[in-house]
């Protein structure tokens, strides 16, 4: 049968009909929904008004129709229903208008359907569904949505002081900005977000201005961590997702940013205030608020480090002080309670660093330079490498000062050689431990040899192999020089005619791994003469091409005193064995003549006559009695001497090393650092002063700090001694001279 | 060796026959003014020559000064030793003397007395001065393989060299010279230093001295010194 052809007024008559009823759906009439024959014919309807032979196809103008039915709608309706509403109510109405609208689209695109499928495409034109809502966008969101903005904004400001308010019809409303930008956020976020945010900004601007004035940080570090987490709710619950790294932002920016200062530096509670305090938990807090800000942290960090310097300088003033009021006698004691208190100050610390501040690197630097401010500063004299040393030697060694657990021991070691790390001279520290450490090897003065030997793998792994390797040469020698002893006694039992008569214990020691000592020429008495050409003579059956020095400062010897009361043996050093055996032949010795048959210098003798005659056993008498000993003193045997004890050590006064220890060191330092020098010119050639300077304090750095002008020195000898030569068009310049 | 006087270089056998009879004769003119030249030079030198030695001595020197009517601890006599490339301080072999009057265009002692100030504005001129600095510097050192000058030689040698031109620079570094223990001697390096000091440092202000770079480190104390001084 024919289609009979549809009249465009007579077929959009009866669309209107289909229109008419969804409008009273929509408005909220009694109206029965749409049945299926219903929907068909309207579909029909269109299609066929499409499929119309011209001048009967109709679908542009269906197409326009179909634009102005919303129009019409709009402006009749629901326009005017908006407009009469305010606030919250015009909201809602807004909210219930889209959901409208959006129906109407669905059902009139449906009915209009046959248009999407050829009409749009062929003439490149936007499809029903985006007619619709664009008209929709173009009539009311255009004319309403900055009210509803202001609207929302105000709402969200009443939420943010407290009061309760409708949530879900925030979120419909704001739905509505992001599906109106049909796939882009530009609505929302230009007509709705940029207000929102600048709304959000001075919100908290004001609220801070005045909590900065009467909180303690505490306080307002709590209030911020609050109003950050209701923001993030806030999102959550109607806002956009893409809106939260933007409101945090703000929200930070306002109560963290622009009054960091003024917060961290707080008199009574800032940052300063909490570590004083040990206020763990705020300051955790504050680790947590300015950690996402970029550049936040810097401020505590900094605060963190001065506060930590400051705690060290007042322990090294107050063993400084402490020094300076007490004895001599006690001095020492005071370094060593100082190294445990700087031990126990790091541990504080780090427990800060660790747990507060979530092990961040700025604190662990911050924590680093601190240390390295205070722990290089010197007290009484000593510098902190020396202190150190004498600290450990006083944990290893037998009878100090520490009396400790294994376990504790082993803990202390650990936590020295970490404080070693603080330390720009970490030669001088070298030095001085190796002095120590020979002493106590050598005087079998060492307590435990394994925790001996802990510290010095605990040493390597971190300063290096090259660092350890003479200490623990050392050690070996120790080991090595009892098997040698061992021999040496069978070498004797096996020839009896070369035996000295006097049990002789040697120690061999190989020269570059000892610190070096000064020997002396002394005149030794015969029986030692005697003890030290028997001992060259085995030596010379193992060995043809060492050559023995003899470092008689160092030795021990036991002599038997035969005192009126009762023979005492007497433990005393070479020196003073040397001193005492001249008695033999003579019951009265002057000094000058000790002097010239000893053959020692004034210091030295001094020195040993000192600890004969004048300390708490007097085995010389001196003439006159004087506390000290002066060149015109005459001493003799003291016969009457005598002790409770059978046997008694005399001990000699250590010399002060400390002037020694600093001048090798000086010195190994010169030649380290002409090494450095060369070492760098040969690779590069030709360099600029500053970058050589430069190049050269780092390759140093591992083991000291090196004065620039030292290296000025050292690079003036190397230019004399022609390894270097200035560049002649630039003086700053130099090359090496191959 | 006689040094030909001819400015022609000494041509190889193959010479144009024609010209070659007018280039002899130039020759031949040219060299007896020459040779009358260098007879003059020669006896001159043997005026002032120790007889058994055949050098200038420093005897001779000091003779030679009071005839030129020149202190001989003037800079001239230095500039006179610089141009004749003298190598022993206070002594003048024959082929220097030749050397140096030759370019001086002097053969008797007023001609040598008119060229002094000549002389002295050549050396001054900055492209030889630095030269003839280094050349004072070297002509000091007396023994073999020495490579620095004791202080006090240093500080006369600082007054005659650079005494006119830098005054206050001499005098204030001198003075410091001599209360400093750092040094004993001074180097080659640390003498030309002193030089480059006084012509790029702005005095007595020194504000444009960076000690952090490659400045002697003596400089670098004696501005220290200075600037405790000044304050």
């Amino acid at each position: 049968m024919e289609r009979k052809t549809i009249d465009l007024e007579q077929g959009w008559d009866y669309m209107q009909t289909g229109i008419a009823k969804l409008k009273r759906i929509l408005e909220g009439l009694p109206e029965p929904a749409f049945d299926s024959e219903q929907y068909m014919m309207l579909y029909t309807t269109i299609y066929n008004m499409c499929t119309q032979k011209p001048p009967h196809d109709y679908s542009q103008q269906l197409y326009d129709k179909y634009r102005e039915a919303f129009e019409e709608y709009i402006n009749s309706l629901v326009l005017p229903a908006l407009r009469e509403k305010h606030d919250e109510y015009m909201l809602r109405e807004l909210v219930k208008r889209w959901s409208n609208h959006k129906v109407m689209v669905r059902w009139l695109s449906r009915f209009f359907h046959y248009l999407d499928r050829y009409f749009i495409a062929r003439r490149s034109l936007p499809p029903l569904n985006e007619v619709g809502l664009t008209c929709f966008r173009d009539l009311v969101y255009n004319e309403l949505h900055s009210n509803v903005r202001d609207a929302v904004i105000a709402l969200i400001d009443k939420e943010r002081e407290g009061e309760q308010i409708d949530r879900t019809l925030l979120k419909n409303v704001l739905d509505i900005y992001v599906e109106i930008g049909m796939g882009h956020m530009d609505r929302y976020e230009e007509d709705f977000e940029s207000y929102m945010l600048q709304d959000t900004a001075s919100y908290y601007s004001r609220k801070a201005i005045s909590w900065i004035q009467e909180d303690s940080c505490p306080d307002y570090m709590l209030k911020s961590e609050e109003c950050l987490k209701k923001e993030r709710e806030r999102v959550s619950h109607y806002l956009h997702s893409s809106s939260e790294p933007k409101l945090v932002e703000k929200v930070q920016q306002e109560l963290l940013v622009v009054f960091a200062t003024q917060l961290l530096e707080k008199e009574h509670s800032g940052c300063r205030a909490l570590l004083r305090d040990d206020k763990v938990d705020d300051l955790s807090r504050m680790y947590r608020l300015y950690h996402k800000i970029p550049r936040g942290l810097e401020p505590v960090a900094n605060i963190f480090k001065q506060h930590v310097t400051a705690e060290g300088n007042a322990l090294v003033q107050h063993a400084e002080d402490a020094a300076t009021n007490q004895a001599v006698s006690t001095a020492g004691v005071q370094e060593q309670v100082l190294i445990r208190k700087v031990i126990e100050l790091h541990d504080k610390y780090m427990v800060y660093v660790t747990e507060c501040f979530q092990n961040h690197t700025l604190f662990h630097k911050a924590l680093k330079e601190a240390f390295e401010i205070f722990c290089n500063k010197t007290v009484a004299g000593s510098s902190s490498a020396e202190l150190l040393a004498t600290f450990c030697d006083n944990i290893l060694k037998k009878g100090g000062s520490e009396k400790l657990s294994d376990e504790a021991i082993e803990d202390t070691l650990e936590k020295v050689v970490k404080l070693l790390a603080y330390i720009s001279d970490k030669d001088l520290f070298a030095e001085f431990y190796r002095k120590k450490l020979a002493r106590r090897l050598l005087f079998d003065r060492s307590a435990n040899d394994d925790h001996e030997r802990s510290i010095l793998t605990k040493l390597k792994q971190q300063c290096g192999g090259q660092f350890t390797s003479k200490m623990e040469g050392m050690v070996t020698d120790l080991t090595l020089a009892r098997e040698n002893q061992n021999n040496f006694e069978e070498y004797l039992a096996n020839n009896p005619a070369a035996n000295p008569g006097i049990d002789l214990t040697v120690t061999v020691l190989t020269t570059g791994f000892w610190p070096s000592y000064k020997s002396f020429d002394i005149n030794l008495p015969s029986e030692m003469v005697k003890c030290v050409e028997v001992f060259k003579g085995f030596y010379e059956t193992k060995t043809k091409h060492r050559k023995l020095t003899w470092i008689f400062s160092l030795g021990t010897c036991h002599i038997n005193g035969k005192f009126d009361q009762k023979s005492i043996e007497l433990v005393v050093s070479t020196y003073q064995a040397a001193v005492l055996l001249l008695f033999n032949s003579s019951d009265r010795l002057s000094y000058t003549e000790i002097m010239s048959q000893l053959n020692l210098s004034h210091e030295d003798l001094v020195r040993l006559l000192h600890s004969l005659s004048c300390a708490k056993y007097k085995i010389l008498t001196k003439e006159p009695s004087t506390k000290t000993v002066s060149q015109t003193d005459v001493f003799e045997f003291n016969t009457k001497f005598t002790d409770r004890m059978r046997r008694i050590k005399i001990p000699l006064p250590p010399v002060d090393e400390r002037k020694k220890v600093v001048e090798d060191v000086d010195k190994d330092r010169r030649y380290a650092i002409d090494a450095a020098i060369v070492r760098i010119m040969k690779s590069r050639k030709v360099l600029g002063h500053q970058q050589l300077v430069s190049e050269c304090v780092e390759q140093l750095s591992r083991m000291f700090k090196p004065d620039i002008k030292a290296i000025k020195k050292r690079m003036e000898d190397l230019i004399t001694r022609d390894y270097l030569e200035r560049d002649k068009e630039n003086p700053n310049t130099f090359r090496y001279l191959a | 060796m006689r040094r030909s006087a001819s400015k022609k270089s000494s041509q190889p056998t193959s010479v144009n026959s024609i010209t070659s009879s007018a280039t002899d004769l130039f020759r031949s003119a040219s060299s007896k003014a020459s040779s009358k030249e260098m007879e003059r030079i020669d006896n001159l030198f043997y005026q002032y020559a120790n007889r058994s030695s055949n050098m200038i001595d420093p005897e001779g020197v000091e003779e030679l000064c009071s005839d030129l009517e020149v202190s001989h601890t003037d800079i001239r006599i230095l500039m006179l030793a610089w141009k004749m490339k003298a190598e022993k301080q206070g002594y003048f072999t024959l082929e220097e003397w030749r050397r140096g009057l030759k370019a001086l265009r002097a053969d008797t002692l007023s001609k040598m007395k008119k060229a002094l100030p000549e002389l002295e504005k050549e050396v001054r001129r900055p492209s030889n001065f630095a030269d003839f600095y280094a050349y004072a510097f070297r002509y000091c050192l007396t023994e073999e393989k020495q490579k620095s000058i004791d202080i006090e030689t240093i500080c006369q040698l600082l007054d005659i060299v650079l005494g006119s031109t830098f005054r206050a620079q001499v005098d204030y570094f001198v003075e410091y010279l001599k209360i400093q223990n750092d040094y004993k001697v001074i180097n080659m390096d640390q003498w030309m230093g002193f030089y480059r000091f006084c012509n790029e440092i702005s005095f007595p202000d020194m504000t444009n001295y960076n000690p952090e770079l490659a400045w002697p480190l003596i400089l670098d104390n004696f501005v220290e010194w200075m600037r405790e001084k000044q304050a």
